[in-house]
């Protein structure tokens, strides 16, 4: 064995590490200054707050931005800045229950049909070309026409159409994986199937589902302000940007910074998860 | 060579077909293929893209009853293999018969390190503890000339370069001490030197562990320097088999004798290296007669019409060809 040893082939050079990658990034930098800020604000609104969002001053109706009010008041006198500032904790966490739910059941069907084909595939095919067919929007509406409107039924809704989209993802990227010979060195070392699909080849396959997901954290929140603006999602006196916006929609020619806070708010989170997902995009990437 | 012939082999192949698709478009990728393996020996599966050379190994294995179906049998430890359920197919996957691949970049997960993949198929296959596996590990990594074995336990196959994936992909594969080590072009994507430092390596741990190899191979000279037998593979059939040294010394059949001829050692230097005409006919629409009829050179008409079979010609060989060549093509390399 001695001569076999002889040759020693050098190991590449260490590269730096992720942590190290992503602060180099401006862009994911920002993005995830942005989220974490916003993140804060959800998990604590009332630190950051002045007033109650839903104290009614009938003495200081549709005022315009001060240092008492930064953002105005509201036609019934509420504190536009504290609105906006507690709605952060519904948008933020439409972001996540909207999104978790599709992207779990979509990942783990995706990864199934993708690993065994035949028949369970081709009738995923199928439905999946069904529920596509749909604009998104008009989808979830008529969900939720049918189970009602509210935030629960809203993020049903979601997921019931939203699944499909990581299932369509997680598929297609288990079956390039599967290219790949270490999916038939499982196989041969005699591995089980559960442990091949999702001990192997789930985290290969995971990048572009993750980077999906920041995108569509995005895409929730503005759907569900979408609803919520509709009066299907968030109902009020809630303070949610959606319901923000529809209930300074008919003052916006005198009292415009009522629907330009939350819409801002919206732009500006929306914003940060998709820098977080073009940054994640490029640190998450398999190496070697 | 006496003694290993009166035991019964490890593996015994017989009759195996394997077939793709159905119907007008169903390709019979492994037809009527038979050999057997004995322990400690080396079997050389060759022939040229597409003749079938890793369907064989992978519908053993029953990997290729996922795509399409497999008949004949492959007797392991008096059991027909081919017909195993899937359930019992695990145990004896990289239990007892383990394989490699050819593509040493791919065929490790880069995920996980490669300790953690040697963990798992002793963790799959053996009722070692924890200690003992790592033990085993780092022992798996010595033996395949990893330095250092234990300080790169925890290190990603990225980290290795494509000769050491190789080693380790072997480590993987032996680790749980499989009795038969299925190769498929196990050297093909590593450069020269690699390649020879790895069939060495194969070879004496296949002495160390007694184990059979079936080793697929396009190369004529590692067949002449690693196998005891050698199996010539044509459009899905084996055209002929023997030992190495006689099949190598005196080709019967024209494919090998074109094979041999088209080695650049066997020819005189600054002579034009001879190349088999035309190519191998697609598996869709095989002739009647003689898969290698249109190519041959001792073309006759039986060739045409009818189909010769595997039969024996002298001493522990078999050819299947009407007009077997005599005294003619290069000598071994």
């Amino acid at each position: 064995m001695s001569e076999l040893s002889l040759s020693q082939d050098v190991a590449p050079v260490q590269k730096p590490s992720r942590i190290k990658m992503a602060l180099r990034k401006p862009g994911f930098m920002v993005g995830a200054t942005i989220i974490a800020i916003s993140s804060v604000l959800a998990l604590f609104p009332g630190v950051f707050a002045p007033y109650d969002p839903n104290f009614i001053d009938y003495t200081a109706v549709r005022q315009p931005p001060s240092w008492l009010h930064p953002f105005g008041t509201d036609l019934l006198g509420r504190d536009s800045f504290s609105r906006v500032i507690w709605a952060y904790s519904v948008n933020m966490q439409m972001a996540v229950l909207a999104t978790i739910f599709a992207l779990l059941i979509g990942v783990v069907i995706g990864a199934l049909v993708g690993y065994y084909r035949g028949i369970a595939d081709m009738i995923f095919g199928r439905v999946v070309d069904a529920i596509i067919t749909f604009p998104f929007l008009v989808l979830v509406i008529a969900v939720v026409a049918v189970l009602g409107p509210g935030l629960v039924n809203m993020y049903i809704a979601i997921t019931l159409v939203g699944w499909v989209y990581y299932a369509r993802l997680m598929r297609a990227e288990v079956i390039s994986q599967m290219g790949n010979d270490y999916a038939s060195a499982g196989i041969v070392m005699g591995y089980s199937d559960l442990r091949i699909i999702f001990r192997h080849l789930l985290p290969n396959a995971i990048t572009p589902i993750v980077v999906y997901w920041m995108t569509d954290m995005a895409l929730a929140i503005l759907l569900g302000s979408s609803l919520g603006y509709l009066g299907l999602g968030a109902q009020p006196p809630q303070a949610e940007w959606g319901v923000l916006i529809a209930e300074g929609r008919n003052f916006i020619t005198t009292a415009w910074w009522l629907s330009l806070m939350p819409g801002i708010a919206i732009v500006l989170t929306g914003l940060g998860f998709s820098l977080i997902g073009d940054g994640i995009a490029d640190l998450l990437r398999p190496r070697g | 060579m006496t003694l290993k012939s009166i035991q019964t082999p490890l593996l015994e192949v017989s009759g195996l077909c394997t077939t793709f698709g159905a119907g007008n478009a169903s390709i019979p990728a492994v037809r009527d293929v038979s050999f057997t393996v004995n322990k400690g020996e080396v079997l050389g599966l060759v022939g040229e893209s597409g003749s079938g050379k890793s369907v064989t190994l992978r519908s053993i294995l029953g990997l290729s009853r996922r795509y399409g179906t497999t008949t004949g049998s492959a007797i392991w430890r008096g059991e027909n293999i081919v017909e195993t359920p899937e359930a019992q197919m695990r145990k004896i996957r990289g239990g007892e018969i383990a394989m490699i691949f050819q593509e040493p970049m791919t065929s490790l997960n880069p995920l996980l390190t490669v300790g953690l993949q040697i963990d798992e198929t002793l963790k799959a296959h053996t009722d070692m503890s924890a200690s003992e596996r790592k033990k085993r590990a780092i022992e798996m990594l010595d033996v395949v000339g990893i330095p250092a074995a234990a300080s790169r336990l925890g290190e990603y196959p990225h980290q290795f370069s494509g000769g050491m994936r190789q080693r380790v992909m072997i480590a993987i594969a032996l680790a749980a001490r499989p009795k038969m080590l299925l190769a498929d072009e196990p050297t093909t994507a590593l450069d020269v030197t690699i390649q020879a430092q790895i069939l060495d390596l194969i070879l004496s741990l296949a002495q160390d562990f007694d184990m059979g190899v079936i080793l697929v191979t396009h190369d004529l000279g590692v067949v002449a320097q690693t196998c005891d037998q050698v199996a010539v593979m044509y459009a899905g059939r084996i055209v002929e088999q023997g030992t190495v040294r006689s099949v190598l010394r005196a080709p019967q059949h024209p494919y090998t004798v074109g094979l041999m001829r088209s080695v650049p050692e066997n020819v005189p230097p600054r002579t034009p290296l001879y190349s088999i005409p035309g190519t191998p006919p697609s598996l869709l629409s095989l002739p009647s007669g003689c898969a290698f009829a249109a190519r041959c050179t001792h073309k006759t008409e039986i060739c045409e019409t009818s189909r010769p079979d595997l039969a024996g010609a002298g001493t522990g060989r078999s050819v299947a060809c009407f007009n077997q060549v005599k005294n003619e093509g290069g000598a071994a390399a």
